[in-house]
């Protein structure tokens, strides 16, 4: 992928101290986030998919500061990010916008439509009020809902509109990045190809710029240009969508890619399948070494023992496994 | 459609004009509108559509689970030589985990999570085959290993929450085999699980049904997912089946429109990207607001003036066969090739 890094993300980690017990008497830390590092690039689409608790959503979240960042840095516009307070942050939310998966608790059910596509406008101060209303008509259109919706409440509405809706809110500053955090995860098949044309649109309309956070490897493939995989709070492998589905070189990338199912009766009839298993580790207790290695199929004692390099394979192919060329025990 | 039953295999399950309705402020609402439905002995049925369309409000009606607002209308569930809509409830109990299984969707609610989860297997078989409790712990013990849980016998003392998600779906299964069941719903018993589970519990009701010689009827919004699983799809739309085939017969030859643009609407990971996905206008009637002719006629690009008027009945493609659809435009268009 050509062009200019929109956001750096450097050793970037998050842990989370939970009480456990029944009364709270031991603490605990979640490693939630582990030394994560890559760039966003200014009108790509970059997809973080995994499975639940692999730390996608975590990621999004660290990255627009709504998780304070453990350690780590968040670079944008040259400064670092994952040490601003609220105050210092405000400006940039303005940049930075986030649409969340569910589109049933994520806008107040007592704002109207208008009230709550507005309400980032007035915040910013982005325009008079006697401009509000065409504003508002503009971004209903833009997300394909007649204007007329302004006025009503979102009980109202159907889960792709709402969802519509959230993403008119996120558009109405002029963002040049959207996390889209399972965006499209609870709509019908019918509605997801609705809103994931919607986004490709607001894209090359916009020059908008997406990280989108998915378990949905046929969508990502989809809509990426480059795609990582992250496995209970690590990135696995990060590379373009070519090089992941042609080429994927973690064996749980691997795995992951050969669990999902193909709309092709034929074809399931005869495809062998790598059905990983056991279940994730609890990230309470990551397992030592790569936290792969205690479902990997082709895991070697040193798995167990050492942090997989996150390294570059071919240009913009990284990988973290000793078994891949280059690794400690290949 | 009788007159097609010709050498047809034998019926387990055989739902005939089923429909259900709903009690709302503006009076009753037809949810799922004379739904023709069976499953043949040994075949594996799947049943799709999105969320509302009455998938698994139909199945939940056959064991009489319906919530308080919601009755069936009028139909028959012939199950076995009887109709489980009008038998007596104690003859219900019988079939209710017995002779059915039910997997549900969401283990974490469906479990017991203040019951040993050994004991929430035993019950069934004490209560229907007569176990001794000992003799039901040695054949729950044997389910869990069945559905694939490692160390079983000291799994039987945990309780739901000690479980992961896909453990916790495993025991649901073993719950619902636990009878030896001639019958086994499963009810989007993946949705909530992720890939690589998902793709462990496919497996395992695959290896499970040859083993044990059941019916499944498998549940889902997932066109994909049950592309490898199910025998014959029966595709659901604003409670009425659009379309009625064998599994490859329906994907090499998609008739009813709404089956076409689901199927065009998957993005597929074999394809070479393109970069718009066909998406369906619109959206599926709310019940209560459901139109005049066919349920999908405003959604649907190839509607002609008849679609508006008339509800089409579902009848086999061209006359004959096992592939069935409820469209006025497929039908004409076949007859005319």
């Amino acid at each position: 992928m050509q062009g200019e890094p929109l956001l750096k993300i450097e050793n970037l980690v998050k842990h989370f101290n939970v009480r456990l017990g029944a009364f709270g008497e031991r603490g605990a830390t979640v490693h939630a986030l582990d030394d994560v590092n890559f760039e966003i690039i200014e009108g790509e689409t970059l997809s973080l998919v995994g499975e639940s608790g692999c730390g996608k959503s975590t990621t999004g979240f660290t990255i627009l500061n709504l998780h304070q960042a453990t350690s780590g840095k968040v670079i944008y516009k040259g400064e670092n990010i994952a040490t601003f307070d609220d105050k210092a942050m405000r400006p940039l939310r303005r940049d930075l916008q986030i649409v969340f998966q569910d589109p049933y608790s994520t806008l107040n059910p007592r704002m109207t439509i208008g009230e709550a596509v507005g309400e980032p406008i007035l915040f910013h101060k982005l325009c008079t009020k006697a401009e509000l209303p065409d504003r508002i008509n503009r971004l209903l259109t833009d997300v394909g809902l007649p204007p007329r919706f302004a006025g009503r409440y979102p009980h109202e509405l159907s889960g792709g509109q709402r969802q519509r809706v959230a993403i008119a809110r996120a558009l109405a500053c002029e963002p040049k990045f959207i996390v889209c955090d399972e965006a499209i995860s609870a709509l019908d098949v019918s509605i997801q190809a609705q809103i994931i044309n919607l986004l490709l649109d607001l894209q090359e309309k916009y020059g908008l710029t997406y990280l989108f956070i998915a378990h949905d490897l046929a969508v990502v493939r989809h809509i990426s240009d480059r795609v990582g995989v992250m496995y209970l709070g690590r990135l696995a492998e990060l590379a373009t969508r070519e090089q992941l589905f042609a080429n994927p070189l973690h064996p749980y990338t691997q795995a992951l890619l050969s669990a999902v199912p193909e709309a092709d009766p034929v074809l399931e009839k005869t495809r062998q399948r790598q059905v990983l298993q056991g279940d994730v580790p609890s990230p309470l207790n990551p397992p030592t070494g790569c936290r792969f290695h205690t479902r990997c199929p082709i895991a070697q004692e040193v798995c167990a023992q050492t942090i997989p390099e996150w390294r570059q394979i071919e240009p913009g192919h990284m990988v973290a496994c000793h078994m891949v060329p280059g690794g400690l025990h290949a | 459609m009788n007159a097609m039953t010709m050498s047809a295999p034998e019926r387990l399950l055989d739902v005939k004009g089923l429909s259900i309705e709903i009690d709302t402020r503006r009076g009753p609402a037809t949810i799922v509108d004379g739904i023709n439905l069976h499953v043949n002995k040994g075949e594996t049925l799947g049943i799709v559509g999105e969320s509302g369309c009455g998938k698994s409000l139909t199945m939940l009606s056959l064991m009489r689970l319906l919530p308080n607002k919601i009755k069936v209308k009028s139909g028959t569930a012939n199950f076995a030589g009887r109709d489980l809509l009008t038998m007596s409830k104690s003859e219900l109990r019988k079939v209710r985990g017995g002779q059915v299984g039910f997997v549900f969707q969401d283990p974490m609610t469906s479990l017991n999570p203040v019951m040993r989860i050994g004991d929430q297997i035993c019950e069934p078989l004490i209560y229907h085959k007569a176990m001794k409790r000992a003799d039901a712990r040695i054949r729950a013990t044997e389910l869990l290993r069945l559905v694939g849980i490692p160390s079983p016998a000291e799994r039987l003392d945990a309780f739901p929450h000690e479980l992961s998600g896909g453990m916790r779906q495993r025991v649901m299964i073993a719950i619902g085999l636990a009878c030896d069941p001639e019958l086994l719903i499963a009810d989007e018993p993946t949705t909530a699980l992720d890939v690589t589970i998902q793709a462990q519990i496919v497996d395992l009701v695959k290896e499970l049904r040859v083993k044990l010689g059941m019916s499944v009827v498998w549940i889902t919004h997932d066109l994909a997912l049950i592309a490898g699983l199910v025998d014959r799809v029966a595709v659901l739309y604003a409670g009425t089946v659009v379309e009625d085939a064998p599994v490859e017969e329906l994907f090499a030859n998609p008739s009813h429109p709404y089956t076409r643009g689901l199927l065009a609407s998957i993005p597929k990971l074999s394809d070479v990207a393109a970069n718009r996905l066909s998406s369906i206008g619109g959206t599926p009637p709310e019940p209560g607001r459901r139109p005049l002719g066919c349920p999908f006629a405003p959604r649907c690009q190839l509607a002609e003036d008849i679609c508006r008027q008339s509800v089409p009945p579902l009848e086999p493609l061209g006359g004959s066969g096992p592939h069935r659809v409820a469209c006025f435009v497929a039908q004409r268009q076949l007859e005319a090739a």
